[in-house]
């Protein structure tokens, strides 16, 4: 057992963990935080990206207590109550979407992209967002959904 | 998940001190890209994991330092060396292979030094590291040694590195005046995947002859690997096309690909062949650009 200490969205996290627990199962079944989805398990697919200190991980290939210390982001922390951030936004109106199980993984991705470099050009998100699967292929809206958040052209 | 008890030492000295307490009971975990995923399908099973996340501000460890050539802290993430300004100023090569390895999340997790101790023989920056005639500093509480890297890999998943040694520095020498680099990666399926071939090449001119030759191949064999019967041909020829194309043929005596669904051994031998010789006239092109005769 390992005890550690981190902040999950701004609100400050304690528990005791096995060694072992990793960082996607700290959060879908020690904290409740649903919203990161497990796919492929092998950190291929980015359906579980969350951010470790505003980096984008495989939160599947992350243990938990290599996140002791740091700030972890997931889906949930985007909103500001019922105030959805421009990425989650423009995800529902330009229909970066159909499934949705890879859109948090998607919408974390994209967030890690934008902070680093706020106006991508098509092929820099493309090259970004490439670890980022959807088997529903919908990968010219969610291309469309983050240049938009890119643009400018979606408030929140 | 197995399970394994979790340390996570302070200092260099604590970690190579666990290393020689805990020998072939211990794996180092670096940025965990390839480790964890051996050990969640129980191929690897540590009753000691070293995590080197402390380390991560020792210089000698985390930093890219021109030295004559360059040296790369073993704990430099790929996105760190692909976006370094000093390797896309002095080893573009260098930067675009890098740029080529999986998807941006996992380059910012996986480590240079974790990715080599890994030794998949699909990997992109070996056969790149291998042209450039790359080393590693290794240290263990007895000491530090180095290992030229084309001596480093010994089988599938297995490498020179005792169990109680650590990849601290990898050492590049400085590049040959006038010398030009290529790496190609050959893959039909999406980008992030491993290569079907990856090719890497240097060549050295004098005048219209060839001075110097390394080309390496990746996802050609249980390990990454110089083609030095293919060097041999080169090394001291005339640079024609046939002289180039004869070369290139002889990588079939060199490589032993395994089929998967990423092709046939026969299809990747073919491949192998196409691309060296494709990889050999880059790094040419390369060579004469930069010498300004082009």
């Amino acid at each position: 057992m390992k005890s550690i200490h981190l902040r999950v969205n701004g609100q400050a996290v304690e528990r005791d963990i096995p060694d072992n627990t990793l960082l996607i199962d700290l959060l879908r079944n020690g904290l409740d935080l649903t919203g990161t989805k497990e796919g492929c398990s092998v950190g291929v697919c980015g359906a579980c990206t969350v951010l470790l200190d505003g980096k984008p991980v495989s939160s599947c290939l992350t243990l938990a207590v290599t996140a002791d210390g740091c700030e972890v982001t997931t889906i949930e922390g985007l909103a500001e109550g019922d105030r959805l951030h421009p990425l989650q936004k423009a995800f529902i109106d330009y229909g970066g979407f159909q499934c949705g199980i890879c859109t948090p993984g998607q919408i974390m991705s994209a967030k890690a992209l934008l902070d680093e470099n706020p106006h991508p050009s098509k092929d820099e998100i493309q090259s970004w967002m490439m670890g980022n699967l959807c088997r529903c292929t919908g990968y010219y809206k969610i291309i469309a959904s983050i240049q938009a958040v890119a643009d400018g052209k979606v408030t929140p | 998940m197995i399970a394994f008890e979790y340390v996570e030492p302070e200092s260099l000295e604590e970690v190579l001190t666990l290393l020689e307490q805990h020998g072939e009971d211990a794996k180092v975990l670096a940025g965990g890209t390839g480790l964890v995923n051996l050990m969640k399908q129980r191929l690897v099973q540590p009753a000691y994991l070293i995590g080197l996340r402390q380390l991560a501000r020792s210089p000698e460890l985390a930093e890219i330092r021109p030295n004559g050539g360059l040296t790369i802290g073993a704990l430099c993430s790929h996105r760190a060396i692909e976006t370094s300004a000093l390797i896309q100023h002095r080893l573009p090569l260098l930067a675009t292979t890098f740029q080529h390895v999986a998807s941006v999340r996992i380059r910012t997790a996986a480590t240079i030094g974790g990715s080599l101790a890994h030794a998949d023989p699909n990997q992109d920056p070996p056969p790149a590291l291998l042209v450039l005639d790359a080393r590693l500093r290794v240290q263990s509480r007895h000491g530090e040694r180095e290992i030229e890297l084309s001596d480093f890999f010994v089988d599938y998943y297995e490498t020179a590195l005792e169990p109680e040694e650590l990849i601290t520095t990898v050492i590049i020498p400085p590049h040959p005046v006038g010398a030009g680099t290529s790496f190609l990666k050959f893959l039909p399926q999406t980008h992030d995947d491993y290569a079907t071939i990856a090719v890497a090449a240097r060549i050295s001119l004098d005048g219209d002859t060839i001075a110097q030759a390394r080309v390496a191949l990746g996802a050609a064999a249980a390990t990454p690997l110089r083609a030095r019967a293919v060097e041999t041909a080169l090394h001291g020829q005339p640079l024609t096309p046939q002289v180039v194309r004869d070369a290139a043929a002889l990588v079939t005596e060199e490589i032993d690909p395994l089929a998967d669904f990423r092709g046939s051994a026969e299809y990747k031998r073919d491949m192998a062949v196409v691309f060296t010789q494709r990889a050999i006239e880059r790094a040419v092109t390369r060579a004469q650009e930069a010498r300004g005769s082009v």
